[in-house]
This record gives structure tokens, sequence and C-alpha cells, in this order.
């Protein structure tokens, strides 16, 4: 059994109650927090290694450290809870069954970054967590954890809850402030950073549910203990989503040492693939990584045990590795048609592309279009490279990352299964077990 | 519930309860900041005002928070939890995304256009069904799933959508 940091608690009863979640050292790390500096705190955070976990991996400790400070203008943390990268649905559960965990993270966070008002961004689908998060903010504030003067500390915060109402593309930053300024989710060029100028145009750090989650933890155990789990630049635990063909889909905490391999076919973990199938591929960092055939995801291309961590899952760049991502790990079994999914990416991205980029607005529906056809078995060998050469000409021309997110599944699945793009055109009956391609309704 | 327009006789206004709730709300933000309020309020607006977002209603909204109408269209056509036309009773919004499709999502489908005799954005004649179908909703690891207002029916077989259908026939289910 790995440690665990995040779900430590998550199955003892009552957890998402305030008197249970401090019967379980809940808030001491609050606590042990105030009797630091702002500046003590940032050091552990910066020691501990913790990267984000929105799907970047950018140094949180960094990220804070690069918050302006002017004088007499207000600091804002704000929380993304997005979560909308197909495949992830980790924060979800943070959320949702213990909450004060993220709370308890925002208190020391916002301490440490010196914001008095912090507000979670939450996808509006998730439409009965606000009040579980309300609700636990009531409790910290009836205890004194919130509110007015916390602890006598002098120190205020206060925490609301801002639904969103389905844009993927909120969950992008400066898209996410764009909406909560109560605007259409179009993300802003960049710089300023948000850190200079981010929600009202005043500094603003953006983080990840799973990355506030982790800091009472690294305040608790200390930024050093924290840094000596996991390898190299992985540091600590990290949430990982299973879904697709699996026997236990979930949310599991996983440690950075643990191989692919295992995860999958464990019972520990996940437990393998239904009815004994192969594997045949994986996207295993959230739909906008790149997707892997079995060979290349459960060992590199040097022959080495692919591991769960950003290095190991890296390797290899984008020919022949992929990323961590979101940790949203999406397992394909052998009667999976690769066309087919791709095809309900492509959807997805070309549906949430904002429309302020014309490789993005455009590229995205081209793409679509062109999976469409071919899945319906309408193509042919020159629609692979116009595939090819449409994701090639949106990666990199965009103002935000959304282009680059929606041409790299389309460029992997190419790269890798390219055999399969043309058997399918050449055998049209694949179609036989798949039917209901359906086009948006517009309501 | 015409297309056209809320019936004109029907006034829009919050009730009291509600106008509190946009109170607490806009002060959430800064002063002069009280446009953040818009997404929240247009939520409550949906759901107070048959389900979707006619003009009048969105215009209400506008006075409300002090901004121009055309600051509330733009949002309201934006973001897609936001009706721009009538809908029935149960919206039943299934996914469709990768990880759903691989665990039979369009199945799923497929069964509920046959059962109800409506394709993907139509309402049942009886106006007590919509099917919506959406991107992933954050519920992968428990596919296929589907949302009828405010909650998710996940692990969904065939039987377990008529179950619902028939949940939903007699009144039965929580959609807030
Ligand atoms: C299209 C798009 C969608 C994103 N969605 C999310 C999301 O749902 N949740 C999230 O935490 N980060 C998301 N991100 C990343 C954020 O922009 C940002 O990097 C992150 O919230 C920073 O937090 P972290 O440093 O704690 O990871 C998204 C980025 C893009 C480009
Ligand atoms: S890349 Fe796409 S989503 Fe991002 S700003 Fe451009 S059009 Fe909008
Ligand atoms: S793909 Fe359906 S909930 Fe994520």
């Amino acid at each position: 059994m790995s440690k665990k940091l995040l779900l430590k608690n998550i199955d003892v009863e009552g957890i998402k109650t305030f008197e249970v979640f401090r019967k379980h050292g809940g808030y001491s790390a609050a606590e042990k927090a105030f009797k630091m500096t702002p500046d003590e705190i940032l050091e552990e955070v910066k020691i501990s290694g913790l990267r984000g976990r929105g799907g970047a991996g950018f140094p949180t400790g960094l990220k804070w450290s690069f918050l302006a400070k002017p004088e007499g203008v207000p600091r804002y943390l704000v929380v993304n809870a997005d979560e909308s990268e197909p495949g992830t649905f980790k924060d979800r559960y943070l959320m949702e069954y213990i909450p004060h965990q993220l709370i308890e993270g925002i208190l020391i966070s916002s301490f440490c970054l010196g914001a008095n008002v912090s507000y979670i961004y939450i996808r509006g689908e998730y439409s009965w967590i606000p009040e579980i998060l309300e609700y636990a903010i009531q409790e910290a504030k009836a205890h004194g954890f919130l509110g007015k003067n916390i602890k006598n500390t002098g120190y205020d915060l206060e925490i609301y809850v801002q639904r969103g109402a389905g844009a993927y593309v909120c969950g992008e930053e400066t898209a996410l402030l764009e909406s909560l300024e109560g605007k259409r989710g179009n993300p802003r060029l960049k710089p300023p950073f948000p850190a200079v100028k981010g929600l009202y145009q005043c500094p603003t750090v953006v983080n990840n549910v799973e990355t506030i989650a982790a800091i009472p933890a690294i305040i608790s155990i200390t930024g050093a203990e924290y840094a000596k789990m996991g390898v190299g630049r992985s540091t600590g635990t990290k949430l990982i989503s299973a879904c697709g063909n699996l026997n236990r889909p979930g949310v599991y905490e996983i440690d950075f040492n643990l191989s692919i391999e295992e995860f999958i076919y464990s019972e520990e973990y996940c437990g393998g693939i239904p009815k004994g199938k192969k594997l045949k591929a994986c996207i295993p960092g959230g739909s906008s990584v790149p997707i892997l055939p079995a060979k290349l995801l459960l060992k590199t291309a040097n022959g080495e045990t692919r591991l769960m961590n950003y290095e190991s899952m890296a390797d290899g760049g984008f020919i022949t590795g992929t990323a961590l991502g979101s940790g949203g790990f999406i397992v394909l079994d052998e009667d999976q048609c690769i066309v087919r999914h791709t095809m309900t990416l492509a959807r997805f991205y070309n549906h949430e592309s904002c429309g302020q980029c014309t490789p993005c607005r455009e590229g995205t529906g081209w793409m679509y279009r062109i999976l469409k056809k071919i899945e319906e078995g309408r193509g042919t060998y020159d629609d692979i490279d116009l595939l090819w050469n449409i994701q090639s000409k949106i990666d990199g021309n965009t103002i935000c990352p959304l282009g680059d997110a929606a041409s790299w599944p389309v460029a992997a699945a190419i790269r890798h299964f390219r055999d399969e793009f043309q058997w399918h055109i050449n055998n049209p009956e694949c179609l036989t077990k798949n039917y209901g391609i359906a086009e948006y309704a517009t309501i | 519930m015409t297309k056209n327009g809320v019936s004109p006789n029907k006034e829009i206004v919050f009730s009291t309860e509600s106008l509190h709730k946009v109170h607490e709300i806009i002060a959430r933000y800064p002063e002069g900041k009280q446009k953040s309020a818009l997404i929240p309020i247009l939520h409550m607006a949906q759901k107070e005002f048959g389900g979707w977002l006619d003009v009048p209603v969105m215009d209400y909204v506008a006075s409300l928070l002090n901004i121009s109408p055309i600051e509330v269209y733009e949002v309201a056509t934006f973001y897609t939890m936001f009706n721009m036309q009538p809908v029935g009773k149960y919206v039943l919004e299934v996914c469709r995304t990768g990880p759903c499709m691989l665990n039979g999502s369009d199945q799923i489908i497929e069964h509920i256009k046959e059962k109800l005799q409506i394709k993907e954005g139509e309402t049942t004649k009886d106006g007590m069904f919509t099917l919506k179908p959406a991107e992933c909703l954050g519920a992968c690891g428990y596919a296929p799933m589907m949302q009828i207002g405010k909650f998710y029916h996940e692990h969904l077989t065939k039987e377990k959508v008529d179950e619902i259908i028939d949940l939903c026939r007699a009144g039965n289910i929580a959609i807030d």
C-alpha cells in the first residue's frame, strides 16, 4: 500500500462534517500555518516541489512567488474547479466527499498569498456540489476558521462558490476569470499574466482543486518530507481518475513510482480489463494528451518500464511519449475503434472552441467533419493527410492552449494508428457495431 | 411556454426569496463588480421562469444588475447550460464523449430516441422530455451516464433508463 495524503481519511464515516474532519487532524495544518509567516509558508511549498495538478504541472511555489503585491490593491486566490477535460473527475471526488480539506487548503494558501477573498469556480453541471462546499464554509466560519479575525490572527477571509454554466474553455485560467467577471469565457492574451492582472485586473493566483487540497498535508508533514515522496521532479502523490474499459474505474491516489502496468492490472487499483480483453491503447492524462498504443504505454521506446509520473509519461516527447496531464486515465480495449473515439474528441473540442481564433474555430470543425466522414465509411487516404495538415496548422497558432489540445489527440491517433484509419477507409463495415452518430443539437 | 415570448400578461419578477438571494450574491463581489453575479442569476432565472431564457427574462436580469441587455444575451448564448428555447420538463442530457462512448453511450442515446420517438435536441409532444446530448460531464468512471436537472444518473443500462423514464412520468424523480 502506498502512502496516502489526500485520500487518507476519505473512508472515515462523516468526514464531510467539520467535527469528524477536525477529530482526524483537520485544520491543525492551518493552526500551524498561522504560527508561520507567509514567506515561511511559501518556502515550504517551494521545497515540497508541488506541481499544479490542473494539467500543466507548473511548480506551485514558483507561481505563488510571481504574485504582484502593489500597496492597497486586493489580491485573489481563485480555485479552478471547472474540471471538464474528458476523463477527469478527481476534483469532484475531493469536493463531494472531503470538502473541508479544500477549504483548509484555501485558508492556508490565501493566508500565504495575502488574499482576503477567494472564489471557487466550479463547473455548472456539478450542481449539487456548491451546497456541500457552502455548508462546509458555514461550518468553518462557525468554528472561527473563516470570516473576520480568524483565530485572533487579525486575518480575514471569505470564500465564495461560483458556478459556471457549461463551457470547457472556462477551465483555461484567463477564460475562467472572464467568466467570473460575468462575461463570455474568451481567453485573454497573455501577458499580462493573472499574477499581475487577474480578476478585476488585480493580482490573482489560479490553482486547481487538487493542488490546493495538497497544501494542508505539505504544511503538516513539511515540504521536505513531501518532496521525499515520489521520484525526481514528481513529488508527493497524485490523484488519477481511471475510466474507459476497466474492471474498477474510479479515483485513486497513486505514488509516482507506480508502473502503468500495475495501475491497470493490479487488484489494488483498476483490476484489469473486463472480460479479459487485451489492452489496445490509452490516453493517460485527460483527452488532450497523446494516445499511446499498449506497447508504448507499458514500456518507453527504450524498453524501460513506464511509470505514473510526469517525466516517465513524457519520455519520448510527443513522438513515442505522452503526458500525465490532469490524470484522466482513459483505457481502450481491443474492440474499440480509434477512429470513432478520436471523432468524439474532435467533436468535443469543436463544440468547446470559444471561436476567437480562426485556426481553432475553423480547424476543429474541419477535423470533426473529416473524422466523421471516415467513420461513416466515406473517407479517402487523402483525408488522412488533410487531417494531419489541419492539426499541424492549429498547433501553436492560437490564443489559448485549447487549440493545441484539440490537435494533439488527432495527431497522435494518426501517428500511432494510421493503418487503422486506412483499414477503416477500406472496410466501412466497422460501422456495423457502431451507430447513433448525431449532429449537434442546438437548444 | 410559447416560442416567441412569455405570455404577455405574466409579469417577470423574482419571488421575494429569490430577490433576497440576488442581493446576497451581488454582495460577494467588490463594489461596482455586480456583473460577476450574471451567471449565478441566469441560473436562478432559468429555474424560476420555465426552464429557458426568453428575451424578456434576460432583459429583466439586465435591469436587476444595471447592465445592458446585450451583455446578458452575449453570455446566455455562450454557455451550453442556458436554454435559448423551451425545453421539456425533464431534460435528459446524455454524455457521449470518448470515455462514455467506450461504455456504450451511443446505445443509450439510441434507446432513448426509439423509446421517446424524438431526435437529439427534440422535445416529446407532451412536453415531458427533451433529449440533449452532452459532452463529458465529469462522471467518466461511472459511464454511461446522464444528467436530469440537478442530478447525475450513472452506470446506465437500457433497463435503468426505462426505470428512470417511468419515475419521471410518475413525477417521482428529484430534479432540484
Ligand atoms: C482549455 C483548457 C481547459 C482547462 N481546464 C482546466 C480545468 O478544468 N481545471 C484546472 O484546474 N485547470 C484547467 N486548465 C489549466 C488552467 O489553465 C491552469 O493552468 C490551472 O488551473 C492552474 O492550476 P495548477 O497550477 O494548480 O494546475 C485548463 C487549460 C486549458 C487550456
Ligand atoms: S484557441 Fe480556441 S478556445 Fe482558445 S482562444 Fe482561440 S478559439 Fe478560443
Ligand atoms: S465522458 Fe461522459 S462523463 Fe466524461
